[in-house]
């Protein structure tokens, strides 16, 4: 028997190390048909700003070698429309379920984390400081030490259960930035969102995004994400949860030696709608095949 | 019940631009109505990372079966046109909301325009054995487009528009005399946007409610990453889920 759970600290414990990725895995009830949710260790439900935001105009989607760009632009429905009728909804799932949280000012942050910090059976939210895709959305915060303490100390003095922040990978020094959330009391870090990008039709000479730009994911950020998570843990003492482009268990092992704690799965859900449930059972494979009693001997046991 | 299924490539037809996919599965087929559709996996082509979503032109529940018209159109859809008989294809369904059924009595106008005829055989078969003929009015640029003519004079009156003239009134579906001969009740379409907006247009001029069915481009397919949304009287939603049939009223054409 191999122990799969991990606790990541303020009361989020997960029974296995995977998650699915804000924005990728809807509210979970898009993905009962092809996974028992049960089987994960988390599911982190779509972005949600304190105001209802209808998002980008179409076309919001452009498909790149091994990977996609997006620029949804944090289309929900606001935080009261979560509380009075989603969480009803999702709050009994058989795993964790955590809100991703984003805004454009730190009061929308302050006043979204205040409101959510109530709710029972919500025992994290995950701070989105760096959404790409929103003028002066969350990503403001994310890309300075100064922005990412001011946003992080004034979420934490309203929420009192976990909090996980997300990082940017569009920045210099992603350890700096995850050294200064640690400071402002986060609980943990995940990282990464998505990098920057942009795709051109050359036949029509236009942007094939609705604003230009956008966020990379999937495969094809893996090894960027990797490296930043290795560096992140090394610099900082809180857990690190990892994510961009896992795909499979041997993905997700990576992550953990590199450092990561636990992870979660994005693009990949888009693919193969069932992958989250094969991912932790592949983990656990691996912790049997080499012996590993509990897959939390796995967390940075990288060799250099 | 959605599911991820592996088919066997059982019968493949070309038809130049677009081929023909039935495929069977080894378990039994979840329940598909009309005008729901497919994501496909597509293996083995480096820069197809998505799945490609494709309209269900025919189920052979006995059988297990499930016929797909591939155009191609990219190098996705090139690499599934591609595919050998007896090849392993990956594909999740039933995904999208299929089209409305009319009520008995009421006389029923499906129009296809291109590879958007695809879905409508479907359509217009389930349609048979509930009882109700309907009119079917099909569109191309030339002959060829039309495949499978013969196939959907069985399930109705045909009626055939091309653009260069090749085949049935020359031009438009929009131009077709049926529109000034006969009266119908409910119109469902599906085809390029321009037609769908063409159509729906005249639709709306004589009073008849009307369906049209859309292809926004999509990434999950099952209404999570909100890439394929559509601008209707209630915000933006996703086709893959809302969709992919829509009433005109809700849309803001």
């Amino acid at each position: 028997m191999v122990n799969t759970t991990i606790d990541l600290g303020r009361g989020l414990v997960l029974r296995n190390p995977v998650m699915t990725a804000s924005g990728t895995f809807g509210y979970g009830e898009e993905y009962t048909d092809f996974v028992d949710l049960a089987q994960l260790g988390g599911i982190i439900v779509k972005g949600t700003t304190l105001h209802p935001r209808e998002g980008n105009p179409y076309p919001r989607m452009a498909e790149t070698p091994s990977g996609m760009l997006n620029c949804v632009g944090l289309q929900n429905k606001g935080v009261q429309y979560f509380i009075d009728t989603i969480y009803p909804r999702i709050k009994d799932f058989d795993t964790n379920v955590l809100l991703n949280l984003s805004g454009s000012t730190l009061e929308d942050y302050v006043k979204g984390a205040e409101m959510v910090n109530e709710l029972e059976k919500l025992p994290a939210i995950e701070l989105n400081v760096s959404c790409p895709n929103v003028k002066q959305g969350g990503m403001a915060f994310g890309v300075t030490t100064t922005g990412i303490s001011q946003v992080v100390s004034e979420v934490r003095k309203v929420y009192h259960k976990h909090l996980m922040v997300k990082l940017s990978p569009n920045v210099t020094n992603i350890a700096e930035i995850a050294l200064a959330a640690e400071a402002a009391g986060a609980d943990s870090v995940s990282l990464i969102n998505t990098l920057m990008g942009m795709a051109i039709d050359a036949e029509k000479r236009k942007p094939k995004l609705s604003v230009i730009t956008g966020g990379l994911s999937g495969a094809c950020v893996k090894p960027v994400a990797l490296r930043m998570v290795w560096q992140v843990a090394k610099a900082v003492k809180i857990p690190v949860v990892g994510l961009g482009g896992i795909s499979n268990a041997t993905d997700a092992v990576e992550f953990m030696l590199a450092g990561a704690s636990a992870i979660e799965i994005g693009t990949a859900n888009f693919i193969d709608p069932a992958v989250s449930a094969k991912v932790a059972v592949g983990i656990t494979d691996y912790c049997k095949r080499f012996g590993f009693q509990s897959v939390i001997e796995l967390i940075g046991a990288l060799e250099c | 019940m959605k599911q991820v299924t592996d088919f066997i490539l059982v019968e493949k037809r070309d038809y130049g631009r677009s081929v023909l996919l039935r495929l069977r599965a080894e378990t039994t087929l979840p329940d598909i109505v009309p005008g729901q559709f497919v994501q496909v996996r597509v293996d083995g082509s480096p820069n197809t990372y998505l799945r490609r979503p494709i309209s269900i032109h025919d189920v052979d529940f006995g059988n297990n079966e499930i016929t797909l018209l591939v155009q191609q159109v990219g190098e996705g859809t090139r690499h599934l046109a591609a595919a050998k008989e007896g090849d392993i294809i990956n594909v999740v369904l039933p995904l999208g909301n299929g089209f409305s059924f009319p009520e008995k009595g009421e006389r029923c106008l499906l129009v296809g325009g291109g590879i958007g005829i695809a879905p409508l055989y479907f359509f217009a078969k389930v349609l048979g054995k509930k009882g109700i003929q309907p009119v079917l009015l099909l569109g191309g640029k030339t002959e060829t487009d039309l495949i499978r003519l013969a196939d959907y004079q069985q399930l109705g009156d045909a009626f055939v528009t091309t653009e260069d003239g090749s085949l049935g009134e020359k031009g438009f579906v929009t131009m077709h005399s049926v529109w000034t001969e006969r009266q119908f009740d409910k119109i469902y379409v599906c085809g390029p946007k321009p037609m769908m907006k063409a159509v729906a247009k005249l639709a709306a001029e004589t009073d008849a409610w009307c369906e049209v069915s859309l292809e926004n481009l999509m990434a999950c397919g099952l209404g999570a990453c909100l890439c394929c949304v559509e601008d209707t009287v209630d915000g933006h939603v996703c086709v893959c889920k809302e969709g992919p049939v829509f009433n005109t009223r809700r849309l803001k054409w």
